[in-house]
């Protein structure tokens, strides 16, 4: 590459003028700094206050300037509590693994091969969005009331209806990963190779979607970790329900902020597990 | 590019397959992308096909690797009928126009892939992968990712994944679009190189015409859907078949002229046809610039083919310069030397080389590229 050697009688003035615009570079950097701070200040006191608020209240003994772990321990000492974060935790995970199963090839497959059709399934994707959850349980019932007569009673269950609540988020997360990579060019370069559909999919662009996947498997998690409504109305007992009942069961009010504060901290734990996993092997490849 | 493909000599030569595409045909919706095509390419041979946008060259390409179905026709490649072969059971290798290098896989991993695929040995694919990568240069790179080296390399790494596999058929779908002009041309001559050191039978896809005349052993010019010539470069430039051919590869002066007999009067040049079935009449003759020389300069005269220069285009070895004769310009292809001696506002008498010409009935008489 030729070298641009500036001509003598220029060299004064190309070390004068970039001078001005240095300090107003480092003036406007300054200030989007502080801006960025003020931000942040802003917006971590307006997530942080009301948990501290709550976690202070769950501590808050019987006298003014009293603390202590009574009601932290009375929820420990809850029977059906494991039960329930077991139902849990199994859900979210059968309901991540639905939900990836059938929206990646789904999606895989409508970009490749009926582009067409795009739109409609992005809008049956993203219609659960609009849909109150008490509304989804109006037709809901029926179905489950089916469900239960053929397939018993148990909470795990609820994974057809988390899977549908799911959607959107998942499918947002997808499309982004997606949309980021020429799937059309991999997935041809790939099949020219000698690799079949599954191939393609599995060893071509599932490593290449790695993040979208862990996003939209975070906030499947998420989800089915903080889901109350479908599961109360559809007297199905999971960890938000039991947490509930626990708070409800006791004259102790502590017990109730710190219910809400194990809720909250159970699930931010096993997002950040989960964040943490991907990171780690993206860190890796 | 440092490495040439002569010292590559681990590639092991072996000897092509025919490729036969008959009366191939594709719509999408109501358009015609092929329309009966037909061609054969030799075994070892690369045959280059030339086109303006849409005129279903990268659908041929697409229809023989599996990419899509034909609708109607049939493909053999060594004589075995793979028209309703699936992509993957081709044996055929492809270099994209888009990058295709897979973002999570180091060089040689990508190499090795295909190899991988046929559960070839650890050791084997290593190998060979390093063979692949030495053919083009590319050694050193070796556990570089995608996004750590430039585009013609990752066009020659794309390259070295499509023969390490061993293909019948090497398939390449403009793989030069997307590089710069310098790197173009090194890469166009390294495809070259390669492909006559490992012997593989090649389509190449492409709309840049001096690639297709520089690269290949035949060119196929096509328009909607079937090919329009197909011959040895110096045959579809020099003698094109028709006057699509003609106005697309090179620069053509479209001239007016009359047709009489075998010959046709341009500007008071006899110049004698290459169709002889044409009607007597008025025309339009399409005259290469090489065949389009100066006569005189400095003249005084006025005549057909005086004018002024108005433009110099310097090439190089020689240049082009327009002349301005009043109703209409027209090009002529000089030595630099020459041409040099011709600056805007010269006035020049012109002559036209009697070279067997093509004559176009309906269109307007214009000078085009």
């Amino acid at each position: 590459m030729a070298e641009v050697t500036p001509l003598a009688g220029g060299t004064a003035l190309l070390e004068e003028t970039p001078a001005r615009p240095r300090r107003m570079q480092t003036r406007r950097r300054r200030r989007l700094n502080l801006f960025r701070y003020v931000v942040f200040v802003a917006f971590g006191l307006f997530f942080v206050l009301p948990i501290y608020a709550m976690v202070r209240f769950s501590l808050q003994g019987v006298k003014p300037g009293e603390y202590s772990l009574k009601a932290w321990r009375q929820i420990a000492s809850s029977p059906d509590l494991v039960g329930a974060i077991e139902i849990t935790l199994e859900l979210a995970i059968i309901t991540c693994v639905v939900v990836l199963l059938l929206l990646v090839p789904t999606m895989i497959w409508v970009r490749l091969r009926v582009q067409w059709i795009s739109r409609t399934v992005e809008f049956l994707c993203l219609l659960p969005l609009t849909i109150p959850a008490i509304v989804l349980v109006v037709g809901l019932a029926p179905v489950y009331r089916t469900i239960r007569q053929h397939a018993g009673l148990s909470a795990l269950q609820l994974f057809w209806a988390y899977a549908i609540l799911a959607l959107p988020y998942a499918y947002r997360a997808l499309a982004a990963g997606l949309d980021a990579i020429d799937i059309k060019t991999l997935s041809e370069a790939a099949r020219s190779l000698g690799a079949n559909w599954l191939t393609v999919m599995w060893r071509i662009i599932a490593p290449n979607i790695r993040q979208a996947l862990l996003n939209a498997t975070l906030l499947t998690g998420a989800l089915v970790l903080g889901e109350f409504t479908i599961a109360s109305l559809l007297l199905y007992t999971n960890l938000q329900v039991e947490l509930y009942n626990i708070s409800r069961a006791t004259l102790n009010a502590g017990v109730l902020f710190a219910t809400s504060a194990a809720a909250l901290i159970f699930t931010f734990v096993l997002l950040l597990i989960l964040s943490f996993a991907g990171r780690r092997r993206r860190g890796r490849g | 590019m440092t490495s040439s493909v002569t010292e590559a000599h681990s590639a092991p030569a072996r000897a092509g397959v025919e490729v036969r595409l008959q009366g191939l045909h594709r719509r999408y919706g109501s358009v015609v992308a092929l329309d009966g095509l037909d061609l054969t390419v030799a075994p070892g041979e690369l045959v280059a096909l030339l086109g303006p946008s849409g005129c279903g060259k990268t659908t041929t390409l697409r229809l023989l690797a599996g990419l899509e179905d034909a609708d109607g026709g049939r493909i053999t490649v060594a004589g075995r009928d793979v028209t309703h072969l699936p992509a993957s059971k081709r044996d055929m290798g492809m270099v994209f126009q888009a990058y295709s290098l897979f973002p999570h896989m180091t060089v040689s991993e990508n190499v090795a892939f295909g190899l991988r695929l046929r559960h070839a040995g650890k050791a084997d694919r290593d190998r060979r992968a390093r063979e692949m990568l030495e053919l083009v240069g590319l050694s050193e790179q070796a556990d570089r990712y995608a996004h750590q080296i430039s585009g013609g390399q990752q066009q020659r790494v794309a390259l070295a994944r499509a023969l390490a596999i061993e293909p019948q058929v090497l398939l390449l779908d403009e793989p030069l679009s997307a590089l710069d002009a310098k790197v173009r041309a090194l890469l166009r001559d390294q495809i070259r190189r390669i492909q006559l050191e490992v012997g593989i039978t090649t389509l190449f896809v492409t709309h840049d015409q001096e690639e297709a005349l520089a690269i290949a052993d035949r060119v196929g010019v096509m328009r909607e859907g079937h090919i329009e010539q197909l011959g040895p470069p110096t045959e579809v430039y020099s003698r094109p078949a028709t006057s699509f051919v003609a106005e697309f590869v090179g620069l053509t002066n479209r001239l007016a002229g009359q047709v009489r007999g075998a010959e046709v009067t341009v500007r008071g040049c006899a110049l004698p046809l290459v169709e002889h079935d044409v009607a007597d009449g008025q025309v339009v003759a399409l005259v290469r610039p090489e065949a389009v020389t100066v006569a005189s300069q400095a003249s005084e005269d006025s005549g057909p083919l005086v004018g002024t220069v108005i433009a110099t285009t310097f090439l190089g070895a020689t240049s082009r310069i327009t002349v301005d004769l009043g109703d209409t310009t027209i090009l002529a292809q000089l030595s630099t030397a020459d041409a040099a001696k011709l600056p805007a506002g010269s006035r020049v008498t012109l002559k036209i080389r009697p070279d067997p010409v093509l004559v176009s009935v309906d269109s307007p008489a214009v000078t085009e590229a």
